[in-house]
């Protein structure tokens, strides 16, 4: 047991060290380790506008299957204090058609919300924005008009896809071009 | 003001100035505990509501003399029927300021220090001081905070940890008719981060539903709170929502209102706007008083050493009946905080980053292969080099060629190394020769 009566006795006489400043809290030590190993596939890249800070950047991802094919994706990523408690706020920068990502970069994705657990890591999180370009699910809807189309019509949603990316309306909607 | 009076004391005395049954089998009577206590001994108290108000109290009129409060809200109305340092005419003031004013002003000799701040506010140096920490918090952020700070107060000399830096930490918690005290005692038992899974993960309701298929009200609100806020920016661009602004609960209210007619659902009220956008937990004052007591004589315990402290978490629900269970959380082995001891690594000044890469490599017992190296300078991360990430790779190569002493490296600093061969990152602590030494 420890004699704090005893042992504070001692204390208070300024003897401690230099400040070393505060240490890299937990959070920060979590996230490094995430970083360093990333392992992402070819289609999926990492940016960090800033190297000092790990917990703001941006991951780029360029499928090269599927309905997305040639487009490029940017999604910002912010870590907070509370990772890996809580999960990192991801939104998609790029304007796309996509069923589970709505027009102001919202994304449903089931591990950036309810499903999130700390033993997940970035790295989880970017395999699951590349399968939502792969296998973009309409039962899980944030973006209505986009999924009742790839329900119904799936030639159509292919086609609406393509537009999109290539730069055009859909409906009354304006996208930007994405393609590389 | 009469700070002394005959038998003031009393009921202290008897426990620190005598042996019996229940005492410590080390402990050691005398007067100078009483003394210690009410002279020496300094405490912080974290947070000034619910459990603060009730903690303040308890260890005042215990004795201890010497508090600092610590709190970065002010009082709103809905506080006054548990926080009971605070009446109708403080809501709006500081917590800290009205909670310290009244202890002062109610317990003769007892000086409490109010900081109407955040605890990142203040370094080292401040919380060094103090001999023993209590919490009475909401939040899972500020107790990881508080518990890598005391861990990195502490000191090692030759590997052995030097006692007189530890600082225990007595933490409470309580959630409706549930709650929970503990004694952490940095380094040697479980801390925060090793029992970082006891805490219940925050509900989230999938983004899907709150869209396009809300059935309860707290989906439509969650909708106008994450969704359609940031489209509309109602109160100007930028504005983030503030849970005590009225109008932002109104806005907030009638917006959801409107989701919930088109869906037939019922039930939002402008209490229940609030509790989802605040994310309220509801408060029951006789729990914040068990609690707030159990905690209070952990502090007694450990000021005074009569008895062995609580080992070292107690759970306690008064739901049905009343409940309590006590058992010892364990220490986590790799636990990112506190197993996390900063080894030496020996250098000097002159010596390249290419070369600390170079070793984290091939030492014998390390062995890395694609180590990421980041240091903390003034409290915020430089990120040293890090090869696996192309885009850290190009903006931090340069860095390799350089000698610790032009990356501004100093005697004592502490490296954190990630890599594949370590479940978690590594912490260093350089020990720079200068080169006269060395030549």
């Amino acid at each position: 047991m420890i004699k704090l009566f005893t042992l504070k006795q001692q204390k208070k006489d300024g003897e401690s060290g230099p400040d070393r400043g505060k240490r890299a809290s937990a959070a920060q030590l979590r996230i490094q380790k995430d970083i360093n190993e990333l392992n992402l596939p070819k289609t999926c890249q990492v940016d960090f506008p800033d190297p000092d800070d790990l917990l703001n950047f941006k991951v780029v991802i360029a499928p090269d299957e599927e309905f997305y094919r040639g487009g490029r994706f940017v999604f910002s990523f912010k870590v907070g204090q509370g990772y890996p408690h809580d999960p990192p706020k991801v939104k998609c920068e790029t304007m796309v058609y996509h069923p589970n990502i709505d027009l102001e970069g919202n994304v449903c994705l089931n591990i950036l919300r309810e499903d999130w657990k700390p033993v997940l890591t970035i790295n989880s999180i970017v395999y699951g924005l590349q399968y939502l370009f792969l296998e973009p699910n309409p039962e899980d809807p944030l973006n209505k008009e986009a999924a009742e189309v790839l329900q119904t019509n799936r030639r159509l949603f292919e086609q609406n896809v393509a537009k999109s990316m290539r730069g055009g309306h859909i409906g009354n909607v304006y996208f930007d071009r994405c393609l590389k | 003001m009469e700070t002394e009076w005959p038998g003031r004391w009393d009921h202290l005395q008897k426990i620190v100035e005598r042996g019996g049954p229940f005492a410590h089998p080390d402990f050691d009577p005398s007067p100078e505990i009483l003394s210690f206590l009410k002279e020496t001994c300094k405490i912080l108290v974290i947070g000034a509501g619910g459990l603060g108000c009730e903690l303040l109290k308890d260890l005042a009129f215990m004795g201890f003399s010497d508090i600092h409060v610590i709190d970065m809200d002010t009082i709103d109305v809905s506080n006054l029927n548990r926080q009971f340092l605070f009446r109708a005419k403080d809501v709006g003031k500081a917590k800290a300021d009205c909670a310290a004013a009244f202890i002062n002003a109610r317990v003769p000799g007892c000086r409490v220090t109010p900081h109407y701040a955040k605890i990142q506010d203040f370094d080292e140096s401040f919380y060094r001081d103090f001999h023993i920490v209590v919490c009475g918090l909401d939040s899972i952020i500020a107790r990881r905070w508080i518990n890598g700070m005391l861990i990195s107060l502490l000191r090692y000399e030759d590997g052995e940890l030097d006692q007189t830096s530890l600082i225990p930490m007595v933490d409470g918690g309580t959630e409706g008719f549930k709650g929970n005290a503990r004694v952490i005692l940095p380094s040697l038992t479980a801390c925060v981060e090793c029992t970082l899974g006891f805490y219940p993960p925050q509900i989230n309701f999938p983004l899907c539903t709150i869209a396009h298929t809300p059935r309860l009200p707290e989906h439509c609100i969650e909708f106008v709170r994450i969704l359609l806020w940031p489209k509309e920016e109602p109160f100007g661009a930028g504005v983030s929502i503030d849970g005590d602004d009225p109008k932002h609960i109104q806005w907030i209210l009638e917006k959801s209102q409107e989701r919930a007619n088109e869906y037939n659902i019922s039930g939002i009220t402008y209490r229940l706007t609030q509790g989802v956008v605040k994310r309220i937990m509801p408060a029951v004052a006789s729990t914040n008083a068990v609690i707030a007591a159990a905690c209070a004589t952990e502090v007694f315990k450990i000021a005074t050493s009569c008895c062995l402290s609580l080992n070292n978490y107690m759970n306690f629900n008064d739901t049905n009946g009343v409940y309590t269970y006590t058992f010892e959380a364990e220490r986590l082995e790799d636990c990112l905080a506190c197993s996390n001891k900063p080894q030496a690594m020996n250098f000097s000044e002159a010596d390249k980053l290419q070369d600390v890469l170079t070793y984290l490599q091939e030492n014998s017992t390390l062995q890395m292969k694609t180590p990421g190296i980041t240091t903390s300078v003034g409290g915020k991360n430089k990120t040293l080099y890090m090869q696996t990430v192309k885009s850290i790779e190009a903006k931090t190569r340069e860095n390799l060629k350089l000698s610790l002493k032009e990356l501004g490296l100093e005697d004592g600093q502490e490296l954190y190394v990630a890599d594949v061969t370590t479940p978690n990152t590594l912490t260093f602590q350089l020990r720079l020769a200068t080169t006269m030494d060395n030549s």
